[in-house]
């Protein structure tokens, strides 16, 4: 396994940069939304989904299509799985950060403060509580 | 070199004050897969990102080995709410 490719060259470097930045929500997932090849992966889409992230705002790299990618993402981001989830070109953490995210609502706040998706009405603030205590 | 779960442990109990711990393997044909639950007042008043971080940091040479990794880092007090909540 080749270990001493641990540094990453300024160009990849920046690549990088501008790709966890080119939209507002950014994922390196291994697959894609439509096919996810990891059950971390599909279960970091789902959530994206059901929070209403929309696909204007959303782009998603498949980290199986390219071992570069796959080894330098977690060079980049100091993070050693896939998925890796970017907001706002902020890393925000893998499968599990997301997921308690989701259920404590952090992650609805997150996105809302980031502007990607719209606030919810205060009108249904019950609703909203029951669905993300159902696991 | 396989994984070995003692190494794990006394790596986790070497470094913090560890309250609960499980390491559960589920590893399947796809390879080395782990998750742990880690309970410890170092997690205190640290975010969620800290803690994974801290602990990837621990185990870096371990989860490099790894196929699949996950964890839930708690302290005393929200590990004590989630198994009061019947959720665990």
């Amino acid at each position: 396994f080749n270990v001493a490719r641990r540094f990453l060259s300024q160009e990849t470097r920046s690549k990088i940069q501008s790709a966890v930045s080119s939209t507002p929500v950014v994922l390196f997932m291994k697959g894609n939304p439509e096919q996810p090849q990891c059950g971390f992966s599909r279960a970091a889409v789902k959530v994206l989904e059901l929070q209403g992230v929309p696909p204007e705002k959303f782009t998603s790299f498949d980290v199986l299509s390219d071992p570069e990618l796959r080894s330098a993402i977690k060079e980049f981001s100091d993070w050693p799985t896939i998925p890796q989830l970017y907001v706002d070109g902020e890393f925000v953490g893998g499968c599990d950060i997301l997921l308690s995210m989701h259920q404590s609502g952090e992650l609805e706040q997150l996105l809302e403060k980031k502007g990607v998706i719209p606030p919810l009405e205060e009108a249904v603030p019950e609703e909203h509580k029951r669905a993300s205590e159902s696991s | 070199m396989p994984i070995s779960l003692p190494d794990l442990e006394s790596a986790i109990r070497a470094a913090i004050p560890v309250t609960h711990l499980e390491i559960i393997d589920q590893s399947s044909g796809c390879g080395e897969n782990y998750a742990i639950v880690v309970v410890s007042e170092a997690f205190a008043g640290k975010t969620t990102l800290a803690r994974h971080r801290f602990i990837n940091e621990l185990l870096k040479n371990e989860i490099a080995q790894m196929h699949a990794f996950s964890q839930k880092t708690l302290t005393p007090k929200q590990w004590e709410d989630q198994l009061a909540k019947g959720s665990a």
